[in-house]
């Protein structure tokens, strides 16, 4: 009893800003400007598909790009001395602490026609390169600002591995490519889910990226949404019937994602 | 006597400057049970983790059947492992466990030997029935046993065990130490087992090895370890022994508090200083008159098969181990035969082990911890 009272200022919280909200949101998704029922919003939906696509598209290459990345990285790092460990630590943290948006427009001054890169390879009488407005300056705004959380995870749970683990997978016989196959990586696996977990889900519906970066001509479902609820196209109902599909996407995304990771457990070897 | 299969030569090992081991000279023959024994950190782990192949030494060489093996990895070496906690694999069940190893053989093992040799295995360690088991699921006493079916299973030419028991409780190690006996002569090959309990040691092996500071300091049977150490560290960590001063007035004869002592040692020189071991079963209590030393008694503990007694000769006390009974403050006699007598020379050992002065104060330490510092109480008794 006692206990369940320290509770109570999170539950009321969690009444008011999450279950109220989402409430809400579902309200609004099925009336329409009048105020009545209606599933329209979901049936206008159809002239979205692309960009519930290239969102998700663009979501799935940015944590794929930061598996291939932070994986490697958080292994490494996992392997290195302590102290070498807390440095690393800070550095690879310490863009994370920098505002979000100036990290992003940084990213647009070294992407430009005339940025720092196109610049560099003029040098070396290459290029232009023509990077930004287009999909790639966008995953790569996606990979910087989101990185971290991909490593971390990852990192926290192969520092954790027993050592003696390791050594007895050599000691039966185990060469590092088949220790790391048979025993790191399935035992890594958790850190992997939460950080594409963590990965996905703001890749998924990021709109400052998509417009800095991405020039606005690649509309993303976060552009989408926010035009409902900021921008010219005013319409709440419209922009909640999307947050609300997109949600569900993700939530069965989510499921499949962790339902492979458990079989994956056991599946490695067998 | 049967061949030599590992050795290690001059070996030394340091971490950052630090040696945990001091060129050490070891020989370990075909098929016997051979046990590291030692107080921690005294390099007996790392020792076998260089058998293992886990460490590389600093400078010397490891031997295995005439081979040097120093740069051979752990995957290529005919030597499996036991890992003080076992370390079994988590993500899999006890068969896929046992079958670790048997999957990364080459050239690759057919299905249905792999299948005979994991069950042959959970059946010589008395685990059938739980092939499908989750490892976290089994009591400490099954997860040992697994992780001793996973390195048999390989059937290496030695088999290394640190401190394999060390978190079964007591009853269950009495089991272990007689099952693994049981499967080193089942499977006739080499154990090396790393252990700081001298119990184990002398209940399991063929050979032991007392290791202190990095340092061997001696190698031979149970029997010899016990009835002849080589100094006073091996006579205080290998039993209960009073270890006195004495010097020796001829072959056969000691002083000890000005007394002489018949013994079966010989061949020191004239006079020489040495440390005297009595273990305390030898010693026999006499009539006042008849005694070779008078002394009162100052503590007793009953121990079930005996009494622990504490007698105080002359300031300095000694454990004394008896069936009859005399109670504290009795005056009594003492008689020790000459082959309870085992003399040792000095070493750097001397005078650090083997008096029972504050043994009182250990028995209050373990009773009533928070009660009293234990130099208080040395002072009280004594």
């Amino acid at each position: 009893m006692k206990r369940r009272t320290l509770a109570v200022p999170y539950v009321l919280w969690l009444a008011a800003f999450v279950v109220a909200p989402v409430i809400l949101i579902v309200i609004y998704a099925f009336t329409s400007r009048s105020g009545g029922f209606t599933t329209e919003n979901f049936s206008a939906m159809g002239k979205y598909v692309s960009v519930f696509a290239r969102s998700f598209a663009l979501a799935l290459i940015s944590t794929a790009v930061c598996l291939a990345l932070g994986y490697p990285l958080a292994y490494v790092l996992a392997r290195e001395p302590a102290r070498r460990q807390r440095i690393m630590l800070m550095l690879l943290m310490l863009p994370m602490w920098m505002n979000f948006l100036l990290r992003t427009y940084a990213w647009m001054s070294i992407l430009e026609n005339t940025g720092l890169i196109s610049r560099l390879l003029g040098f070396f009488g290459l290029g232009p390169l023509r990077v930004i407005n287009t999909p790639a300056a966008v995953v790569i705004g996606m990979v910087y600002n989101f990185l971290p959380f991909m490593a971390l995870p990852v990192y926290s749970v192969i520092v954790k591995i027993d050592r003696s683990l390791i050594e007895a997978a050599q000691d039966l016989g185990g060469s590092p490519r088949t220790v790391f196959l048979r025993v790191t990586l399935p035992l890594s696996l958790p850190g992997v889910l939460s950080g594409v977990t963590m990965v996905f889900v703001p890749a998924v519906s990021t709109f400052v990226i998509s417009q800095l970066l991405g020039g606005g001509k690649y509309l993303l479902l976060g552009d989408l949404i926010e035009m409902q609820f900021l921008g010219q196209a005013y319409n709440p109902h419209l922009g909640s019937a999307i947050a609300l599909v997109m949600m569900v996407v993700v939530m069965i995304f989510m499921f499949f994602m962790n339902k492979f990771g458990e079989g994956e457990d056991k599946a490695v070897i067998i | 006597m049967s061949k030599e299969l590992i050795r290690l030569a001059n070996c030394t090992m340091a971490f950052d400057g630090e040696v945990v081991l001091n060129n050490i000279e070891l020989s370990i023959n075909d098929k016997e049970f051979l046990t590291l024994l030692g107080p921690s950190g005294c390099g007996k782990t790392t020792t076998l983790r260089i058998i293992g192949g886990f460490q590389r030494p600093t400078s010397g060489d490891v031997f295995f059947d005439g081979a040097r093996i120093n740069d051979i990895p752990p995957h290529r070496r005919n030597v499996n492992t036991v890992f003080q906690k076992y370390a079994l694999f988590t993500h899999l069940d006890v068969f896929e466990n046992v079958a670790f190893g048997l999957r990364m053989q080459k050239p690759a093992i057919g299905k249905a030997e792999l299948v005979s040799r994991v069950l042959e295995m959970l059946e010589i360690v008395s685990l059938r029935g739980f092939e499908r088991r989750e490892t976290a699921s089994l009591s400490g006493g099954q997860q040992q046993r697994v992780a001793i079916a996973r390195a048999l299973v390989l059937r290496p030419k030695v088999l290394l065990l640190d401190e394999p028991l060390g978190a079964l409780d007591l009853r269950l190690r009495k089991d272990m130490q007689n099952e693994l006996k049981r499967i080193q002569q089942a499977m006739d090959i080499t154990f090396v087992y790393v252990t700081h309990d001298q119990e184990e040691a002398l209940a399991m092996s063929d050979s032991v090895v007392v290791m202190d500071g990095g340092e061997i300091l001696q190698i031979g049977t149970p029997e010899d370890i016990y009835n002849e150490p080589e100094n006073a560290f091996v006579a205080d960590f290998i039993g209960e022994s009073n270890i006195v001063d004495g010097v020796m007035t001829a072959d056969g004869s000691v002083e000890i508090f000005g007394r002489r002592f018949a013994c079966l040692d010989g061949g020191f020189a004239p006079n020489e200083p040495v440390d005297v071991v009595i273990r305390p079963e030898d010693i026999d209590i006499v009539a006042l008159g008849d005694g070779m030393l008078t002394g009162t008694v100052t503590n007793v503990t009953f121990k079930g098969v005996h009494y622990d007694i504490i007698v105080d000769f002359k300031g300095f006390k000694w454990l004394i181990q008896t069936t009859d009974l005399s109670p504290v403050g009795a005056r009594i006699g003492i008689k020790i035969d000459p082959d309870g007598i085992h003399i040792m020379k000095k070493s750097r050992y001397s005078g650090l082990f083997g008096d029972y002065s504050s043994y009182s104060a250990e028995y209050d330490e373990i009773s009533d911890a928070a009660a009293v510092p234990a130099g208080t109480a040395q002072e009280a008794d004594s």
